[in-house]
């Protein structure tokens, strides 16, 4: 086996490394910088340029190498390459070869372009570790454009009712991508300090992104009226959220498809965007990778491996730690 | 159906009820009247009759989702509603329409004697012209069950603000036995016919569990204290010699208890009663579990008729020779309803819920804590100076509900939840020792927090030890405290009983597995308690 699956994470014998490990390991390859993926107390990490300045900024002073997209390493018996997952901005899926079997660890993906990371560019391999977050034929993406509309139309309708809109998304990723679908004519555009922290490393990487005001004490509904404020999750509904007077809460987040989540989060408007593949973007993104064999690691894995079987595929699950509470609205982290 | 579908986003996009009754009113304003008719109808828990069985809405719905018919069940329990769950899978409408909520609702009726050939045409053929929304409101139309988020109450004010007629008035006119194919908005709502509401009951006062100590209450001598029976609550409407049942949930159940006719012979004309329907025998109540087959019957063969023989347990007093005495104090009413049981031949169905007699607080915690063994759930607590109030009100009425009982357990399965909580496990089932195997006896799936789901999730994929589709069977090793309200003996359950209600109430991390309660504790309680 080119990747075997251990308790402490995906591990590599030829070159003795591991892939978004969950237990401190001498050597971690980190797909992407999500708290369940790149995780603290390794010996030494590998990532992609433009994924390393956020795990710096979240794990501090890490001994940190980097890697350009495509460019081949050799560690011990094993070629290693990056490759864009489409997931966050420096997100990877690790291409892993010895002796000429290919192998490849996707972490998390998706296969639409959210204009802010890079594509999702399929790997050619024979054995294909997936994500199956949302791996059943209910959830279906709509268009960017569509959601762009969305989301400003409720924000204009807000500010045109004299209320604060207040959007929990999460701070990396989510953020900046619906910063980059908001249409900045419509009000002042504020920023929890949590979001704009992340801002700060994502444009310091040389990223745009439309011009944010971080929320700070002086600052309320009177300063800033009609504003559309990008929060965590975890801030909607606590007293941070009381200086805005007159709110209307969003959630934005691929579970919004399902109109009882959208219920239960009691947040008065959800937006249906996700960083991960949605059903038809699993299956595309496997077809084209061209494996015969599937891991299936955190979501639907049950359904969906049975699913790929029944499509020809020699498909199995694989018990990881990753994105266990993605409907979990405490933690801050949950990458959905 | 935009319209109606429109509504239903703006309801569902909003938790104030404030807003939902803006939109509920707008939309009474300018809808057709058989639209809003249908929507009253509706929202008040009343659905055109089932004419395409939900079987084959599965099969079609798989189908033209080019998905196997075993994935499409493995969304359902995510999604957790049906018709939601066929307009995720469907792909994108081809057509438009411009049909209103009255005639999707005539087409499916007229669907009623069709054959299945037909029924699909009809069914795919709506699918594919309507948009996401509106496909899921035409399914909800087929499969009932409909939720809103809008009360009874809600709507009543809505359509109250939209017509100018009293709330009170109007939540009266919409009760009783009416359907939208019977009737018309007209006729129900702005010119109500007077012999029309024979059979309307009123609004059913409903308590709040008490959340303090009962002495912040004032004066034991102010309040009646009755017990708390565990059967269903009724309403009985004896009017020009004919009577009606309503349940709580508006259900007419007049034909399912044909043994309180009879009362009709007794009761004098323009009486209604506030009471609970009771399994009784023997001077004593049976057991919930012993009415619960008659529930759901609309005709009752003899044998179950004296299996379980119901009575009246008569709480209060409406309606007193043909006049509404709900206004009037508890302490009138009850006075009243007892001068007319008193009168009554003794093998009559109907009784008086004696008042707990008590002197003090701790007289009726000590009726309280006796409850279990009469068969009863609690006391219920009722203000002697106060009306009968319409709906759920604080204040004047409140449930002292016994402590629940409750047994150590060890988790041995574990299945994933649904909706939020579907990569979570959140459905166990717990056993007892038997010697040295565990008996599994009962599934719960409330009553922890969501970090205790979390890490109870955690744990189990960890420890999982087989699957058997999406349940797994995991290590022996956690002990929760199970709560349950009542146990009973059932040849159903591998384990022979079943329990009521059955919780969470802690994760006994103190406690090894082998610390657990045993068969013999569970037998023990049904002894006593069964």
């Amino acid at each position: 086996m080119v990747l075997q699956f251990t308790d402490r994470g995906i591990y590599c014998p030829a070159g003795d490394f591991h892939i978004d490990p969950w237990r401190p390991v001498p050597r971690a390859l980190i797909t992407h910088g999500h708290a369940d993926h790149a995780r603290p107390g390794h010996g030494a990490y590998l990532a992609t340029r433009t994924a390393a300045p956020v795990i710096r900024h979240r794990l501090g002073d890490i001994p940190l190498d980097t890697i350009a997209y495509g460019e081949t390493r050799r560690i011990g018996d094993a070629q290693v390459s990056f490759h864009p997952a489409g997931h966050v901005p420096g997100s990877a899926q690790i291409r892993v070869e010895v002796g000429g079997e290919i192998w490849v660890a996707s972490g998390d993906y998706k296969t639409v372009d959210d204009g802010l990371s890079e594509p999702f560019e399929p790997v050619r391999c024979h054995a294909f570790i997936t994500e199956s977050t949302f791996g059943l034929p209910i959830y279906s993406w709509p268009d960017q454009a569509v959601l762009a509309a969305d989301i400003n139309g409720w924000w204009a309708e807000n500010a045109t009712a004299g209320r604060t809109s207040v959007l929990g998304v999460y701070s990396l990723g989510k953020a900046q991508r619906v910063l980059r679908l908001l249409d900045p004519s419509l009000g002042p555009i504020l920023t929890h300090g949590a979001v704009e922290a992340t801002n700060r490393v994502i444009r310091g990487q040389g990223l745009a992104l439309p011009d944010t005001i971080q929320v700070t004490p002086d600052l309320d509904a009177k300063t800033h009226p009609g504003a559309m404020v990008l929060a965590p999750p975890s801030a909607l509904g606590s007293a941070w959220m009381r200086r805005f007077g007159a709110v209307s809460t969003g959630f934005a987040s691929g579970w919004m498809r399902l109109r009882g989540v959208r219920r239960r989060r009691a947040a008065d408007r959800g937006f249906v965007i996700s960083d991960h593949a949605d059903w038809d973007g699993l299956n595309s993104a496997i077809r084209a990778t061209g494996a015969d064999r599937i891991f299936v690691t955190h979501g639907y894995t049950a359904q969906f491996s049975r699913w790929l079987t029944t499509q020809g595929y020699d498909a199995g699950i694989v018990e990881t730690d990753y994105g266990g509470e993605t409907l979990d609205e405490v933690t801050e982290e949950d990458p959905a | 159906m935009k319209r109606f579908a429109d509504l239903f986003t703006a309801l569902d996009q909003t938790t104030k009820t404030s807003v939902k009754t803006a939109a509920l009113a707008a939309y009474f304003r300018d809808a057709p009247d058989d639209d809003k008719l249908w929507t009253i109808a509706l929202l008040s828990g009343r659905r055109p009759r089932r004419t395409v069985t939900t079987t084959k809405l599965r099969e079609w719905a798989a189908e033209v989702a080019g998905i196997p018919l075993w994935l499409f069940e493995e969304c359902y329990p995510v999604v957790g509603d049906l018709s939601e769950t066929i307009a995720l899978v469907l792909p994108p409408a081809t057509r438009e329409s411009a049909h209103s909520l009255s005639h999707w609702i005539a087409s499916l009726r007229a669907l009623d004697k069709a054959e299945d050939a037909e029924k699909k045409a009809a069914i795919l053929s709506a699918w594919d012209q309507l948009p996401p929304t509106e496909r899921f409101v035409f399914n909800k139309l087929i499969t009932g069950g409909w939720r809103m988020g809008v009360s009874q109450k809600l709507m009543t004010r809505a359509l109250s603000q939209a017509t100018g007629i009293d709330e009170p008035d109007l939540t009266h006119r919409l009760m009783g036995d009416w359907s939208p194919e019977t009737t018309s908005f007209h006729t129900l709502v702005e010119r109500p016919d007077p012999g029309a509401s024979l059979s309307r009951p009123y609004p059913f006062y409903l308590a709040y569990q008490i959340d303090g100590p009962p002495e912040d209450l004032g004066t034991v001598t102010d309040w009646l204290a009755e017990r708390k029976w565990d059967g269903i609550r009724g309403q009985f409407i004896l009017r020009e010699g004919q009577h009606f049942l309503w349940s709580r949930g508006e259900d007419l159940m007049t034909d399912r208890f044909p043994e309180l006719a009879q009362l009709a012979d007794f009761l004098p004309d323009g009486t209604v009663l506030d009471a609970e329907v009771l399994a009784f025998a023997d001077e004593k109540p049976l057991s919930f579990a012993r009415l619960q087959p008659r529930i759901g019957r609309k005709t009752v063969p003899k044998k179950l008729l004296a299996e379980a023989p119901v009575i009246l347990m008569a709480y209060d007093l409406l309606e007193w020779e043909g006049a509404d005495i709900r206004a009037r104090p508890l302490s009138e009413r009850r006075a009243l309803l007892e001068g007319l049981i008193a009168g009554l031949p003794g093998g009559v169905p109907l009784r008086l819920s004696e008042a707990v007699p008590a002197t003090g607080w701790p007289d009726l915690a000590a009726a309280r804590a006796a409850s279990r063994e009469i068969g009863a759930e609690g006391l219920m607590l009722k203000r002697l100076s106060a009306p009968y109030l319409a709906g759920r009100k604080k204040g004047d009425w409140w449930k002292w509900k016994v402590e629940p009982l409750t047994i150590d357990a060890v988790m041995i399965y574990a299945q994933a939840g649904s909706g939020r909580r579907a990569t979570l496990y959140t459905d166990f089932t717990f056993a007892v020792w038997k010697g040295e195997t565990l008996v599994p006896f009962t599934k719960a799936y409330s009553g922890l927090t969501d970090a205790e789901f979390r890490e109870i999730t955690n744990w189990v994929r960890k420890n999982t030890k087989e699957r058997f589709g999406p349940v797994r069977s995991v290590a022996p090793e956690h002990v929760f405290e199970i709560a349950f309200e009542g146990i009973q003996a059932s040849p159903r359950h591998k384990s022979g009983v079943a329990l009521r209600f059955p919780r969470m109430l802690r994760w006994r991390r103190d406690k090894p597995a082998t610390e657990a309660n045993t068969f013999e504790d569970l037998q023990q309680m049904l002894a006593q308690y069964g």
